[in-house]
């Protein structure tokens, strides 16, 4: 009987994608959410006490109006966002044809802004550019993330894990040690969590405001006394495609609200 | 077997690059020298390891019912004044990849082999020799 389960359950490990060292298991891939107390749990909850969710209203408004020099709107070229937006930023950073290399969902509305729409690009962390990503993300609200399937993203998601496995800043650590081998501990009494990338843009109590990805990312590098990289740049959004494709299988939940 | 790991390595490690590292003896598993030439103040020791500056207690705990805002990544300092000499603590804060090579622990008195150090970091260790020798004399005294 011993034996019996013994062989099955090696059949099903080597049938199972290989995992590579550190890496977590994907039946234990936990939201950051699962790690919230009750009350910013209730928060995010609840799209009443939700401060995100001003962000999408405004985001709606924006997908509406019309400007730069073409005179359109989002809505005149992708109709209504309810539909047309469904499942996208749950596959986001996606490989742009054109530039032959992932652009994330801030890139992609800016791409759209400059060639569309004959507008200029809003800037990383501005309050229009928050308010646009979170209410395209927010359609992807419960679908379950899949960026990275594309074989032209394989080299830059093997980029994004060389990215996070690699040890840096004065106090010479990885994205791994926290966020692999250490979640579920305490960092100063505070949650550590798998650094799952499921609800951005998202609500920071601390920050007081919305906030994207990078600004998390580039957070954590600082943390750690490492030089941040620059918003955009080809290494955060490397890294972000990796965190997606850790993801692979987690649900969205943009807007989320982190303590 | 940590002795083992580091024995031979009775060697004067010459600081190349920064300044103001100044040159230690590494004798079997420790530092026997203080890092200054005279000993350190446990009571200064034991308010720069609960500064969050100074990095110890995101990861460690200890007997520090003060504060709330301990890590539970490392072990609890309670005792380490028990398990470990003065000169063995000394080599940990130094450099605590002499005793396990994949510590996720800092390096407090070095400056080379680090990837996209921060600006205001960079070509510094993260603690001064005195900041060193004042934790030292204060972990030395945590015996039960
Ligand atoms: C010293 C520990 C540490 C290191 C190293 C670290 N982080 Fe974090 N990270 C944290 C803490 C603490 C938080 C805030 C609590 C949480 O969400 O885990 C956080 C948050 C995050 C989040 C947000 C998760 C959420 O639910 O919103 C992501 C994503 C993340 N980190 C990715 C990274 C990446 C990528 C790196 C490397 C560039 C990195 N982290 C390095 C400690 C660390
Ligand atoms: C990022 C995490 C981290 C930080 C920051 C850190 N340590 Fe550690 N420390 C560890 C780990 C993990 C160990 C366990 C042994 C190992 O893996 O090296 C350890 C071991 C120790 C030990 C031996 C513990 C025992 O009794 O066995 C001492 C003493 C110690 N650390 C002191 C300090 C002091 C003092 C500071 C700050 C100046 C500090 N540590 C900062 C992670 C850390």
């Amino acid at each position: 009987m011993r034996v019996w389960r013994a062989i099955a359950a090696a059949a099903l490990l080597a049938a199972a994608p290989a995992l590579l060292a550190g890496e977590i298991p994907i039946d234990a891939r936990r939201s950051g959410y699962s790690f919230m107390g009750p009350d910013t749990r209730a928060m995010q909850d609840d799209d009443t006490s939700n401060p995100g969710m001003l962000f999408v209203l405004e985001g709606e408004a924006l997908w509406g109006k019309k400007t730069g020099n073409a005179e359109k709107s989002c809505a005149d070229c992708h109709g209504d966002a309810r539909s047309s937006m469904k499942g996208v930023a749950a596959r986001y950073p996606a490989i742009d044809k054109a530039l032959a290399r992932p652009v994330t969902l801030d890139q992609r509305i800016n791409r759209c802004r400059t060639n569309h729409q004959q507008a200029t690009p809003l800037l990383y962390e501005s309050r229009d550019l928050l308010a646009l990503s979170a209410f395209v993300a927010h359609q992807s609200r419960g679908v379950a993330i899949s960026a990275g399937d594309d074989p032209q993203a394989k080299p830059f998601v093997e980029q994004g894990r060389e990215l996070f496995m690699q040890r840096e800043g004065q106090l010479n650590l990885a994205c791994t040690n926290c966020h692999d081998d250490n979640f579920d501990r305490r960092l100063a009494g505070a949650p550590v969590t798998q650094g799952q990338p499921t609800g951005y843009p998202l609500y920071r109590l601390e920050w007081q405001t919305l906030g994207s990805l990078e600004r998390r990312l580039r957070s954590c590098m600082s943390g750690v006394r490492a030089q941040a990289y620059d918003y955009g740049s080809p290494e955060l959004v490397a890294l972000e495609l990796y965190l997606m494709s850790r993801a692979r299988g987690l649900p969205m939940e943009t807007p989320a609200v982190r303590p | 077997m940590i002795a083992a790991l580091i024995s031979g390595s009775l060697a004067v490690v010459s600081v190349a690059k920064a300044d103001e590292l100044l040159p230690y003896n590494i004798s079997g598993d420790g530092i026997a020298e203080s890092l200054t030439g005279s000993p350190g103040d446990a009571a200064r020791g034991r308010a720069l390891v609960l500064a969050r500056t100074t990095t110890c207690i995101l990861c460690h705990s200890g007997p520090f019912p003060e504060t709330r805002f301990q890590g539970d990544l490392a072990p609890d300092l309670t005792g380490a004044g028990n398990r470990w000499t003065a000169s063995q603590l000394r080599l940990r804060l130094v450099d605590a990849s002499r005793f396990n090579a994949q510590t996720i622990m800092p390096a407090y008195y070095r400056s080379d082999g680090l990837v996209r150090v921060g600006r205001n970091f960079a070509d510094k260790p993260i603690l001064s020799a005195a900041e060193i020798e004042d934790i030292v004399a204060f972990l030395a005294t945590l015996r039960d």
